[in-house]
């Protein structure tokens, strides 16, 4: 397909600039301990805290400062950057150092020289870590290595999300920039009112899969060989232990950095296809996935941090690649900023739509009804960005 | 019977061995599986999608 070749880079010339760089992603599980040294050294309580302000302030202001990353992977070496085994152990090591974070985190707010600010800050920053795991999770969870699936349910444990990569590679993938699609927001949909819709949908769109499956296979759906079900039961095992160790009060805890690593994945979610809409073809199915249905970001800070996904056309179209071997696509829409500068857009819808609706309508040649839009505000839209046909009177198709 | 590959990843449905934890019982015939039923592995391409694997 001539409209997907990426950016080409002689082959002889390239080296991953970034091989060393994708160590900096165990920075993420960090956090909560960078957040306590920063208390002790200065004395500021504000500093248990450190999550949100490192991923909604220094990581936009870092890809503001550090740029845009133009370099691809030709694709003769992609087979050997996809075998070279160090690349998946940074993202195995990510997971013990995801738990430390939990444990470690669950004793510190059962300590009693913390204040209650103090220990809304500490699980809040752990929700950061427990977020972001959903995306390392992510990763392992589209490979088709056994044990890397299993690990990705490991990793989603924190958040009982476990049911995430389930919907996430058999429903989202197959959907995506569909109406139909739970967790592609919609031109016009707010985050606030896309979260309830992605959470409780993408619940129901995974426990339907795994019962059809278990269906299939004449037995029941409750059984722990339903993957659903078994991902489940690794957060009761992980809650369970960590309230048997520290008490009933960590509960609270527990629910506040899920909450807050839920909030934070499905805020990715809703930036990643906002308004992306596949058209039918003449048999009545969805075209097929390409790179113009995923919005992108090239910004190095956040992808390194996140593993490439930023490069999300790619991952798209090629589910199973390995995040060092995702590529940018010219023709893919591309977001102002990093994801994490998005996200910080979300919060103030007048002005996620002032700057993403005219960019939306633009990727679509101008033609606003080829946009994915939240229903009953078509109207609408069709008044704001009318057609050329539409400002001569004429009727439009 | 015959094996087939999803056109959007490496993965192979092989009607000898079916995909059990698919639900597809070994000898499963890749005509007698949903149009619908993604693949596995990729989730991008379907059944209708597969192309057959020569020898």
């Amino acid at each position: 397909m001539a409209a997907s070749v990426p950016v080409e880079t002689p082959t002889l010339e390239w080296r991953d600039t970034k091989r060393y760089a994708w160590l900096l992603g165990a920075v993420i599980p960090l956090i909560p301990f960078l957040a306590w040294g920063l208390v002790e050294w200065t004395g500021l309580d504000v500093f248990w805290y450190f999550g949100p302000v490192f991923v909604f302030v220094v990581i936009p202001l870092l890809d503001l400062v550090v740029g845009l990353d133009p370099n691809n992977p030709p694709d003769d070496v992609i087979e050997h950057l996809e075998n070279d085994k160090y690349y998946r152990w940074i993202t195995y090591a990510f997971l013990p150092l995801q738990y430390l974070c939990i444990v470690w985190t669950a004793w510190m707010v059962t300590r009693p020289e913390y204040d209650l600010a103090d220990r809304i800050g500490m699980a809040v920053s752990a929700g950061i870590v427990a977020g972001i795991a959903i995306n390392t999770a992510h990763e392992l969870g589209h490979k088709k290595e056994k044990h890397e699936r299993w690990l990705s349910r490991v990793a989603l444990a924190h958040t009982f999300y476990g049911h995430f990569f389930i919907e996430h590679n058999r429903g989202h993938h197959v959907r995506v920039a569909t109406p139909e699609d739970p967790a592609s927001s919609k031109l016009g949909e707010t985050i606030w009112a896309f979260l309830p819709r992605t959470v409780l949908g993408s619940l129901r769109s995974a426990w339907g899969l795994e019962k059809r499956r278990m269906q299939r296979r004449g037995i029941s759906p409750w059984t722990l060989r339903n993957d659903v079900l078994n991902a489940w039961a690794m957060s009761a095992v992980l809650w369970g232990g960590l309230v048997l160790a520290f008490g009933v009060g960590v509960l609270p805890f527990l629910l506040i950095q899920a909450v807050v690593g839920i909030w934070l994945l499905e805020s990715v979610n809703y930036l990643e296809h906002y308004g992306m809409r596949r058209q039918r073809t003449e048999s009545g199915r969805y075209e097929r996935v390409n790179p113009s249905h995923s919005w992108n970001s090239n910004n190095i800070g956040t992808n390194v941090l996140l593993y490439h996904l930023q490069r999300h056309s790619d991952h798209h179209a090629n589910p199973t690649r390995r995040y060092q071997a995702l590529r940018d696509f010219p023709e893919a829409p591309v977001l102002p900023t990093g994801y994490a500068g998005m996200i910080v857009l979300t919060w103030i819808p007048a002005l996620w739509r002032r700057v993403m609706d005219k960019r939306v309508v633009a990727h679509f040649g101008g033609d606003v009804t080829r946009a994915n839009i939240l229903p009953g505000k078509e109207e609408r839209y069709r008044a704001a960005y009318p057609l050329p046909s539409d400002a001569a009177g004429s009727a439009a198709a | 019977m015959a094996r087939f590959r999803c056109p959007g990843c490496d993965y192979v449905y092989d009607e000898d061995a079916g995909d059990p934890h698919e639900g597809w019982p070994p000898g499963t015939k890749l005509a007698d599986i949903d149009p619908d039923w993604a693949c596995p592995d990729c989730g991008v391409r379907e059944q209708q999608d597969f192309v057959p694997v020569e020898g």
